[in-house]
């Protein structure tokens, strides 16, 4: 069955408390799950009450704050801290998102920091995307065309053929919707989940593309398709504002016109 | 513990190459049970003040027992899908998906048949 309970060794515990300073009055209490795999202790959750006067406005400054002045110990990732390169995404009180563009202003109470639900941890808030990448791959997410490109120029792209990636090739590969996903937490080592879906029909969409019966082939399959019951928590939680839940449904329109109509 | 690299891992046995046929079954007979268990539901209510023969008389007429007859189909027809999906999501030991699969559409096929063959029997006067 679906695992509805996490196994004794994962089961989270009450981590150290660090407190403000002396003389600090606007504190934060930001709370960060921690799991060493090193120690063979179970996670924990540290918490760490900060100045949020000498903190930047976002969780992720928090977060660097946290790991400079109080914890070098702190494992996360981080890149670009402008939300384009989707390296910083985790479980900010209950919501997958990017901590760089989370407000802190926006939450009431303790900043609450999980890493993204149900994928391996590799250390603290980062977890293992490695299958996720590999599904990546696995839709071969490139140009596939039998004529080849004008000697003289790129390939060309009507406006209205280009207006057809809109709301696509924004994704930023973060993983916040797959692993928001109750189907990809079941289902993932089979369900591409959204991102990947997202992606899939990206370069179905692409004028350029001619490739679009073998993508269709390789997609129509019970579990790496049609796991997708269209529940939205993808859309609901995706930080760039996309919409994968609708990219999965046309993809299943392409399908229906393929067979049906 | 396997060796096997994470893009064999994420390709797996390929494609099934089908799944349209059932997500688009399961649509299908969705919509048809709006009205079907709509104008059932409004047969019963009114059939229920009445006495044991009008009602064999009334659901025994041919279109009457023609819509029956599609309820029927189209209801055990879209349990045995919906139970099909909610396998697959929450029941990942293979062996127990696959028998609960085959032991659901099993069922399903007996009960259809059961309430057809009593439904063509009230309409034939058997």
């Amino acid at each position: 069955m679906a695992e509805f309970t996490l196994p004794k060794n994962s089961v989270v515990q009450e981590g150290k408390t660090y407190l403000a300073a002396e003389g600090v009055t606007n504190v934060q209490e930001v709370h960060v799950y921690r799991w060493d795999p090193d120690t063979g202790e179970n996670p924990r959750v540290d918490i760490y009450n900060i100045d949020l006067d000498t903190c930047g406005p976002m969780v992720l400054d928090a977060i660097i704050k946290i790991k400079d002045e109080i914890d070098p110990t702190l494992t996360f990732r981080r890149s670009c801290r402008e939300g384009i390169c989707g390296s910083c995404s985790m479980n900010i009180n209950g919501r997958n998102t990017l901590a760089c563009t989370k407000d802190i202003g926006e939450i009431d109470g303790p900043i609450k920091i999980y890493p993204l639900p149900h994928l391996p941890v590799v250390k603290d808030i980062v977890p293992d995307l490695t299958h996720f990448y590999a599904q990546y791959t696995s839709i071969k997410p490139w140009i596939q065309s039998t004529t080849p490109p004008p000697p003289d120029r790129e390939r060309l792209q009507s406006k209205e053929d280009r207006a057809q990636l809109d709301g696509l090739y924004e994704c930023i590969l973060c993983a916040c919707c797959s692993t928001s996903c109750p189907s990809y937490w079941w289902n993932g080592d089979r369900y591409l989940g959204p991102a990947i879906l997202l992606q899939a029909y990206r370069w179905l969409a692409d004028s350029r593309d001619e490739n679009a019966g073998e993508r269709l082939d390789e997609l129509e399959d019970p579990f790496k398709l049609y796991r997708c019951h269209t529940i939205m928590n993808c859309t609901e939680t995706c930080p760039k504002g996309l919409n994968p839940a609708k990219a999965i449904a046309e993809i299943k329109k392409l399908l229906v016109e393929r067979k049906i109509a | 513990m396997s060796l096997r690299s994470p893009l064999g891992q994420a390709k797996g046995l390929g494609s099934a190459k089908e799944g349209l046929h059932h997500w688009w079954a399961q649509r299908v007979t969705a919509i048809a049970l709006i009205p079907l268990t709509v104008w059932f539901a409004f047969k019963v209510a009114i059939l229920s003040m009445s006495d044991y023969q009008t009602v064999l008389e009334s659901i025994g007429s041919p279109w009457s027992a023609a819509l029956i007859v599609s309820l029927i189909v189209a209801a055990f027809y879209h349990a045995a899908l919906g139970m099909q999906v909610i396998y697959e999501d929450y029941v990942s030991h293979k062996g127990f998906r696959i028998a609960a699969i085959i032991v659901t559409n099993l069922l399903m096929f007996l009960l259809g048949a059961a309430a057809i063959i009593a439904m063509v029997r009230i309409a034939l006067g058997g």
